[in-house]
């Protein structure tokens, strides 16, 4: 839960203010100098996009622009080469230099460490690349369905837990073409507020009514629940056809995990079906890294459609969607991705199966289950450590993504700037994908980085949030030389 | 007679006396200068009696909000239809499982066949080159980039490939999408908000359906590929919209149609995108690589300038053998997709060997120009053996590598016509080892045009394969259709 400072919220408001007020001018200035200049061939055309709809785009993002958009010359393993770049107009157009500068890289969504060569399971993505090539340039129903995807529907079935898996190429794919087919007019949905855009466009275009409950709040969710069907369609109140329920593992913005055995409960008195999104919990937390549903003890029986992303814990790309076999065999019939999208590249599904291997021990070494018990521990230890510095940090334990708490949007550039300039890569984030005062840092741990690398890590951000002023709790007095004890453990 | 007189009189007195009453007192009463009568007085009760009357509430029977017991009985009651359909006996799941790469001949269900379902026009699948620069990239960047653009997912690959295809096409710069479909789904939405005209073919395939729903713009859709209808329908929209500055106005088309195999007639839809001030959206997925004396498109086979159509989208899983897609157009345009194309900003970026792949794919299409005129010789040859196939007849365009068949006679169902055209593919499979697909179609596309065989040709297919594919085909085709016709 974020706890924000009268004071604190009072000065981040004053600052987007002053920042609006200044905008605002120049576009004033902008538009009387632009009605001198001579008119383009393109004057009976609308322009692409309206004054006010790129107004935050044009005058508050592009003055920071170089916080986000970072090229790397690197695999985005745990230590990244950042390209360095450079602005000759204030930062309208950013250019490319050859120089690079090696970084710690705390941004990158690599949670068991799979983004780099792996010694497992490189030679064997080379071997399928020579075998099947990059691309099969078919859609999946007609010509680009081969061994090794059947394989890894399979082996994703069997590693989630449920009878039968459906593979497509994309993450964000999955999610807006699956909940078309899964629902439509005349059906409800109900999500929660901080569900990622891809659920959103899902959910839109399925033309079913939307629902949304207060993050994580089970109270709220039966009370919608109740309501939503006690009173049925909206003017006609026909009874809904069937209310589907759409919950994240761990919400990427918040570090949370999601209350699923309750949200299960609910789900199961008042008969709606529940839709588990595990982008960023498969394979990254539970003790086998089976996900959330093994953390907190759920039956995956118990959750009707189990989605994820190969993106984040497995270091391929692609997403699955993993049910009862006649959800399956419906899906296979109807979803758009499926039948009308190139099927997913050959090297990158047998890096699917070649990680998935890996943390099950099938691989004949105990790597998986190091990994596992790597992430666990850096994440605990990272997350306490940032705590007891006085930084406000989401999330809960065990969760490998901690954002911390920026809210003023002058803190946001200079955090990232000291950060980069003492040599780590952090990832900041404001509107839109954040509310408007609510702007952070994303810190995402990975099973890669070792203790000197966290410990270097947590200096810097040390340094860099005094500097921003972001240290918004006290600092726990005792442990002040905390990161000075654990150097001379080192 | 004589009890009435004095009861008149009586009565007449009473009445003299009651407004001698009412006048007198008030005869001499003159407030704010108006004389007061006393049928003032009659007016000022009724004015009272009505003021009263309208104050009173209306009745209205007393609202009851459910109770939690009856909210109790209705969550009990409420029965939710099945999550999904059950199981139709007989229908065809299996799909024919490749065992090698999808090259014009592969291994399917464990024997060899020729392979026409695979869009690899420009047979890069298995190009030594292509192949070499994935392994470069597979070892020095990994598999997956771990990471949306924003947040450190923007690797020089990425970088270098935008630039090569804008340099390629012309054009000023270009955005990759890390997937084909999502491609034109999140440029439409980025670009035509709620309000905004669209005119689109009524053949477009599904993702830009899907697309052109998620914008929620108003959307028009004008026969296919027909510029007589397309015309009528510009002039109705735009015939005295007087908003018409406000507004912005796109007309959807793909250059050449994955559902009919048809190709757009671009110089006409520019004549008429000048002529009623629309902007262009171009779906190239098919023809990039294919169309063209160099393969930059269909504004090159047309001769159009590419600085007259807005927004050019591509799949990159068809020509360039790789996967994903890009966007290209003025430097405005790319660049506004960067914060607000939703499937750019909130996915992760496109694997790093794809884009190499990408990179040496069209870096062979500029050194061999020739490939295309191999390609056009193929398809043309196609064209003269499978004309006199009995029951199907070829509907695409002649310069189209998707070659479209479908029925002569349609037998009225479509479900009846898809079996048929399975039975066909199926029975040319397993007789012939001759690898052919039909195109399916999901219960969410609304694209009402007729199904059929699609045949993707490739320039790696012989002679000898197109003749063996032909007698296949007008063999099986003559014993399954002969009950029809």
């Amino acid at each position: 839960m974020v706890r924000l400072p009268y004071s604190t919220a009072l000065t981040t408001l004053f600052s987007y203010g002053l920042l609006f007020a200044f905008g605002h001018l120049r576009d004033f200035f902008r538009r009387i100098i632009d009605s001198r200049k001579p008119t383009t061939n393109l004057k009976d055309y609308a322009p692409i996009c309206l004054g006010h709809e790129d107004f935050y785009t044009r005058r508050l993002f592009n003055r920071v622009q170089d916080c986000c958009n970072r090229p790397i010359a690197s695999a985005p393993d745990a230590w990244i080469d950042v390209i360095e770049r450079y602005s000759n107009d204030g930062n309208k157009t950013i250019h490319r230099t050859s120089k690079t500068s090696r970084c710690l890289n705390l941004g990158s969504y690599n949670y068991l460490g799979f983004a780099a060569a792996d010694e497992y399971c490189t030679p064997r993505v080379i071997e399928s690349l020579k075998k099947y090539s990059a691309s099969t340039c078919s859609v999946r129903v007609d010509g680009g369905n081969t061994k090794l995807h059947i394989e890894l529907e399979e082996l994703v079935a069997r590693f989630v837990g449920k009878p039968a898996a459906i593979l497509l190429g994309m993450g964000y794919a999955t999610n807006s073409t699956i909940i078309p087919a899964l629902i439509g007019k005349g059906g409800l949905i109900i999500s929660d507020s901080l569900n990622h855009n891809s659920i959103v466009n899902g959910a839109r275009g399925s033309g079913a009514a939307v629902r949304v409950f207060q993050h994580n709040n089970i109270a709220h969710l039966e009370e919608v629940l109740r309501e939503q069907i006690a009173q049925g369609q909206p003017r006609t109140h026909r009874p809904w056809s069937k209310i589907i329920v759409i919950v994240e593992g761990i919400y990427s913005m918040e570090g949370e995990l999601c209350k699923l055995p309750e949200v299960i409960s609910v789900c199961k008195k008042y008969k709606a079906y529940t839709y588990l999104d595990e982008a960023h919990s498969i394979g990254a937390i539970g003790k086998s890294g089976r996900g959330v549903c093994d953390l907190l003890g759920v039956d995956p029986a118990d959750v009707d459609i189990m989605m994820g992303t190969f993106t984040k814990s497995f270091g391929s790309c692609g997403g699955y969607i993993a049910a009862s076999k006649e959800i399956i065999h419906h899906l296979k019939q109807t979803c758009p991705a499926h039948i009308y999208a190139t099927s997913m590249s050959p090297p990158a599904v047998q890096q699917v199966i070649s990680a998935i291997k890996v943390i099950l021990g099938e691989d004949g070494t105990n790597r998986g289950a190091k990994k596992l018990a790597q992430i666990r521990e850096n994440s605990n230890f990272f997350r306490s450590e940032l705590k007891k510095m006085g930084f406000e940090v989401l999330g809960d334990n065990n969760s490998p993504v901690m954002p911390i708490m920026l809210y003023n949007p002058a803190k946001i550039p200079s955090f990232s700037r000291e950060c980069l300039r003492l040599n780590v890569a952090a990832v900041v984030v404001a509107f839109p994908a954040t509310p408007l005062l609510l702007s952070r840092a994303r810190i995402c741990i990975s099973a890669s980085h070792s203790r000197e690398d966290l410990i270097k890590g947590l200096e810097v951000l040390s340094k860099a949030g005094d500097i921003s002023g972001i240290k918004y709790f006290p600092v726990e007095q005792e442990k002040t030389t905390s990161v000075e004890k654990l150097k001379k453990i080192q | 007679m004589d009890m009435a007189l004095p009861i008149v009189n009586a009565t007449a007195t009473v009445l003299a006396r009651v407004s001698a009453a009412f006048n007198a007192p008030l005869a001499r009463a003159v407030v704010f200068g108006v004389h007061i009568d006393g049928h003032l007085v009659v007016e000022g009760l009724l004015i009272a009696v009505i003021v009263f009357q309208l104050t009173r509430k209306s009745y209205k029977p007393p609202k009851k909000p459910l109770t939690e017991k009856e909210i109790d009985e209705l969550c009990d009651d409420w029965k939710p239809e099945p999550l999904c359909p059950p199981i139709k006996e007989g229908a065809r799941i299996d799909t024919p499982m490749l065992e090698s790469a999808a090259g014009p001949h592969t291994i399917v269900d464990g024997k060899e066949v020729v392979n026409f379902a695979s869009a690899n026009y420009l047979g890069l699948i298995g190009n030594e080159k292509i192949i070499d620069s994935c392994v470069g990239s597979l070892e020095k960047y990994g598999v997956g980039s771990c990471g949306p653009r924003g947040f450190y997912g923007t690797i020089d690959v990425h970088l270098d490939c935008e630039a090569k295809i804008a340099k390629f096409l012309g054009t000023p710069d270009s955005i990759l999408y890390s997937y084909g479909i999502s491609t034109i789904f999140s440029v439409i939405p980025a670009f035509c908000k709620k309000g905004d005209i669209i005119v689109a073919d009524e053949g477009v395939h599904w993702a830009v359906q899907n697309g052109l729903h998620l914008s929620r713009s108003t959307v028009v859709y004008f026969k296919h590929n027909d510029m007589a209808s397309l015309a009528s329908t510009l002039e109705k929209l735009t015939r005295g919209n007087k908003r018409a500055e406000k507004i912005r106005r796109y007309i959807v088309v793909e250059s050449i149609y994955q559902n009919s195999g048809q190709i757009a007639p671009l110089d006409e839809i520019v004549r008429l995108k000048e002529k009623y001030r629309f902007r262009v959206i171009l779906e190239e997925s098919h023809s990039f690589g294919v169309l063209g004396k160099s393969g930059r498109g269909l504004a090159e086979h047309y001769g159009v300038p590419i600085e007259k159509i807005d927004i050019i989208t591509a799949g990159m899983g068809n020509a360039l053998a790789t996967d994903g897609g890009f966007c290209t157009g003025s430097v405005r345009v790319v660049d506004h997709q960067r914060l607000s194309s939703s499937g750019y900003v909130f996915s992760a970026s496109l694997p790093p060997y794809l884009a190499s792949a990408a990179v040496s794919a069209v870096n062979y299409l500029e050194e061999n120009p020739s490939v295309l005129s191999n390609l056009r010789s193929n398809i043309a040859l196609l064209h003269k053996e499978l004309s006199d196939t009995p029951g199907l007849e070829i509907s695409s365009h002649v310069l189209s590598p998707i070659v479209f068949l479908k029925l002569k006679k349609s037998t009225g169902s479509p479900t009846t016509d898809l079996d048929l055209l399975e039975t066909i593919a199926e029975r040319v499979l397993k007789e012939d080892s001759v690898f052919i697909v039909t195109s399916k179609k999901s219960n969410l596309d609304r694209c009402k045009l007729p199904i059929g065989i699609r045949l993707f040709v490739s320039v790696g297919h012989t002679e000898s394969d197109i003749s063996a594919l032909s007698k296949s085909l007008k063999g099986v085709s003559a014993s399954v259709l002969s009950d029809y016709f």
